[in-house]
């Protein structure tokens, strides 16, 4: 709130927010507010917070823009030494674009198949009038090399279908950087990237950010790759900037208990690490509990926490906290959750033998003679990029997918291809996760009617048994029993990945083949599911087949890991052996761009 | 339900559609005169308030009388049109394949035809048509659009995991459309079914302004217009008042369907 928190230098500051506030209209209710942010040039600052923090919301105020009924309606916002608030619509949208512009989520959308790249890079210097024709046709030029791709004619001509994939993201960030302005907001513009596509958008960007002297602001979730990119770090909960602060203050020496919670929850590379999310729910706007937003989830909050709204107390150099325990918290060693990795020694008891596994998609072969199996109480991760075959694997194991051939053994019985074909006594004992919880669970039904449904079906209790089993099954994934009577559209991403689960632990199966169960879900819920599944794992003595793309999860959860690609198995063998010492050249390859908190720990 | 009457447009359509229905209803039992009473000379203001028709009968007796005929086969048939393509619809969504293409090539040649052409086509076939003819002409003709309607509907949730995951499980097919498709179409098709319903009324009006009717002498709203059309200038209420009613008739019934279809869209359900 106040700005002697935060010394502004003005001389240096290109982009400044203080005390922002964006209201939704008809509730009059705080989206964000007291907001301040400073951007300097050739800096990035990294916006992270969960969904309903309110980061977006505060990324695109810097625009001047707030999302259909919600408006800005405090804070002054000045970018390139404009007042954006006092300005004209027409006023602001000379500006967007040029002194201040906007990268979205997939930035290559932007991009229209149908016109040329040459005419898709002019399109928005003539929008705007920028200079001469010629020095468009130069400025274009100028910009092509810079983000490593040539500047001939030829190139020019070229549709956006005519381009590799990461061409295609170059040239929007070519677009991005054209008009040359002076202040960024990039929001998530590598969230759905695999990680080698990412890992050459963030390191272009860095380097143009610092090339062009751009003052940027990188709103995500992903902690990971803020500490790949950010030089300042700004965490938001509940519409309020709660820690600020250098990067490397931030993941070393975090100040606020609430981002101890959220690196809690992110999983590391090199070291297996007990993960842990965060009790309870974000509450929403207008449901904001009063005096310390985070008091009521907070592991250390005390009665004076609900009275009074702390305000940015120092907690290092340039590093503030909004938290009035701060000084007292325990010093942070993000090394004391670290846990063993699985014993190279294990007896492997054998549940899933899959051999020569190929499979089709009508006449195109997408998997190569993959073979791998899976022991009782061990959870294998199968990971690689998109196209790579982890998510057509599993479906094949669960019967989901019917164009395969080769051999899939459950225990000593070979399985068909088709779940509608193999025994309801095979069915039970293979269930299976999607990877959206939006989608997996029917929305006209209630909880109840989801979870007794396998209990019947698959004869595992009947009548007021039944009910008591989902109750129980509910309470297995830490969900309230009221939530049995409610329809899954009352209820948050994480809650819904929790009955999903429910309802495959419903079957009592021996295997649970998780499809990127929490790749749609936020950090702190991530964290929160992957302590169940281990949980999972040890009381129920069940077995995972775990498809990811993120590799630093797969040392939190797996035992062993599968390196795929084109649908081939790369390496394979305990998740230690091959995250420490990867022997192909492509596990390396992901490795090396697989963004993570390490490097930022001293 | 009750969020749906929270809506003006649905609770306006509600209104008109239950009054025309009451009046359809009970309409016989207010009526001051017979259905087939001469009261006075032809095509005068004799009569109730809305004078005489072409025989002389009480057009206010007569639109009080006529109702039942129409609304009864306007019901019915919708009813056998929906189902009927409700039926086709999810069958070739969920089935998918060839049985998805046969069955929606078929449904395309009969799109082709106009409805009230297919209609002629039998009546005029037939000596004196029945109350159960006009049901199931009516009824078949709709069934194509419906079938289309609900195809449309129903693939937006076959591929959804959660019917993937009901398939995975070992569900019968038959449980899986009831149980885990049916509730998610229930209120998209309830729109459809609205206006369906609409178009039944007109059609089946005009099937009777055709002279097409089951019963020749019979009061009938659609029957009316035509017999009425001669003095539509020296007494147009034996044409207007018949129309009026069918027309408002079928603003309620749109309005109910357009502001259910508009709710589920907004995905408000």
């Amino acid at each position: 709130m106040s700005t002697a928190a935060q010394p502004i230098e003005p001389d240096e500051a290109v982009c400044t927010a203080s005390d922002l506030r964006v209201s939704l209209r008809a509730r009059g209710v705080d989206v964000v507010d007291g907001v301040d942010l400073v951007l300097r040039p050739g800096k990035i600052v990294g916006l992270v917070g969960e969904s309903g923090s309110g980061k977006t919301t505060s990324g695109t105020a810097l625009l001047g823009y707030a999302r259909t009924g919600a408006a800005i309606t405090g804070g002054q916002i000045i970018v390139a030494g404009h007042d954006v608030r006092s300005m004209s619509p027409g006023q602001v949208r000379r500006i967007r674009g040029i002194d201040i512009g906007y990268v979205p989520q997939d930035p290559s959308s932007a991009l229209n198949p149908a016109i040329r790249i040459g005419a898709q890079l002019r399109e928005l210097l003539d929008l705007h009038n920028v200079g001469t024709p010629a020095e468009r046709a130069d400025a274009i030029r100028t910009i092509l090399p810079e983000v490593g791709l040539p500047n001939t004619d030829e190139f020019l001509r070229r549709y956006p279908h005519q381009l590799s994939g990461g061409q295609v993201q170059r040239v929007a960030l070519a677009m991005v950087f054209l008009p040359r302005p002076k202040v960024l907001v990039l929001d998530e513009p590598t969230t759905g990237l695999d990680v080698t596509t990412q890992s050459m958008v963030l390191e272009t960007l860095d380097r143009l950010c610092e090339r062009f002297a751009v003052a940027a602001l990188y709103v995500t979730h992903d902690l990971a790759v803020v500490a790949t990119i950010a030089d300042r770090v700004a965490v938001m909960y509940a519409g309020q900037l709660i820690e600020i602060g250098p990067a490397a203050e931030i993941f070393n020496r975090p100040g606020h208990p609430y981002t101890r919670a959220l690196l809690n929850a992110i999983p590391h590379l090199h070291r297996s690490f007990a993960l842990t999310g965060i009790p309870g729910r974000t509450p929403a706007p207008g449901a904001r509990p009063s005096g310390c937003r985070f008091h009521d989830r907070c592991a250390f909050a005390i009665a004076e926490c609900a009275a009074t709204e702390p305000d940015y107390a120092d907690v290092g150099p340039q590093h503030h906290a909004r938290c009035i325990r701060t000084g007292e918290l325990p010093a942070w060693d993000p090394r004391a959750r670290a846990v063993a990795d699985t014993d190279p020694q294990r007896e492997r008891d054998l549940v899933l033998t899959v051999q020569d596994l190929n499979v089709y998609y009508g006449p195109a072969h997408v998997v190569h003679d993959v073979g791998f199996d899976l022991a009782r109480r061990e959870i294998v991760a199968l990971v690689g990029e998109s196209g790579s075959g982890k998510t057509t694997i599993s479906r094949c194991v669960a019967g989901l997918h019917d164009q395969w051939d080769g051999e899939v053994d459950l225990g000593g019985e070979e399985l068909v291809r088709s779940a509608r074909r193999r025994t309801p006594e095979q069915r039970k004992r293979i269930q299976y996760i999607f990877q959206n919880p939006y989608g997996s669970l029917n929305p006209r039904r209630t909880v109840e009617q989801i979870l007794l449904r396998p209990l019947e079906l698959f004869g595992v209790a009947h009548g007021r048994a039944a009910r008591e089993r989902a109750a129980q099954l509910l309470d297995a994934v830490q969900l309230g029993e009221g939530a049995l009577s409610l329809r899954t559209n009352r209820l948050s991403g994480g809650e819904r990945q929790r009955v999903a689960i429910a309802r495959a632990l419903a079957a009592e199966p021996d295997i649970l083949v998780c499809d990127e169960i929490t790749s749609a879900l936020d950090v702190s819920i991530q964290g929160s599911i992957t302590e169940l599944l281990n949980r999972i794992k040890n009381e129920r003595s069940i077995s995972m087949l775990f498809v990811t793309h993120d590799l630093a999860l797969v040392r939190s959860i797996a035992d062993r890991v599968l390196v795929l690609q084109h649908g081939r198995l790369v390496e394979g063998g305990l998740a230690a052996d091959v995250l420490d010492r990867p022997e192909q050249t492509y596990t390396q390859d992901l490795l090396a761009h697989t963004p993570t908190l390490e490097h930022t720990l001293e | 339900m009750k969020t749906f009457l929270k809506d003006p447009k649905i609770l306006i359509g509600t209104v008109l559609t239950l009054l025309i229905v009451l009046l359809a209803v009970v309409g016989p039992l207010l009526a001051p005169h017979g259905e087939y009473d001469i009261v006075g000379r032809p095509f005068t203001r004799e009569g109730t308030f809305l004078g005489t028709d072409y025989l002389g009968q009480d057009v206010w007796s007569r639109v009080l009388y006529g109702g039942r005929s129409v609304l009864i086969i306007a019901v019915l048939a919708t009813a056998v049109g929906v189902l009927l393509g409700i039926v086709i619809g999810v069958v070739a969504a969920y089935a998918g394949g060839w049985l998805d293409e046969i069955l929606m090539r078929g449904n395309d040649v009969l799109l082709a035809f106009p409805q009230i052409l297919i209609a002629l086509l039998v009546l005029s076939a037939v000596d004196q048509p029945t109350w159960w003819m006009i049901v199931l002409i009516v009824g078949i003709a709709h069934a194509p659009r419906v079938a289309r309607v609900s195809r449309g509907v129903a693939l937006t949730y076959v591929n959804q995991d959660f019917i993937t995951a009901a398939e995975a499980m070992g569900e019968s097919r038959w449980r899986v459309v009831f149980t885990e498709l049916g509730p998610n179409l229930a209120v998209p098709l309830l729109a459809e079914t609205g206006l369906r319903l609409t178009y039944s009324i007109g059609m089946v009006a005009g099937i009777g302004f055709l002279g097409f009717a089951t019963d020749p002498g019979a009061a009938d709203w659609g029957q009316m217009t035509n017999e009425n059309r001669l003095g539509l200038l020296v007494q147009p209420w034996g044409v207007l008042a018949p129309v009026l009613i069918i027309g408002l008739f079928t603003i309620g019934t749109n309005l109910i369907a357009d502001g259910i279809g508009q709710r589920t869209a907004k995905g408000a359900s």
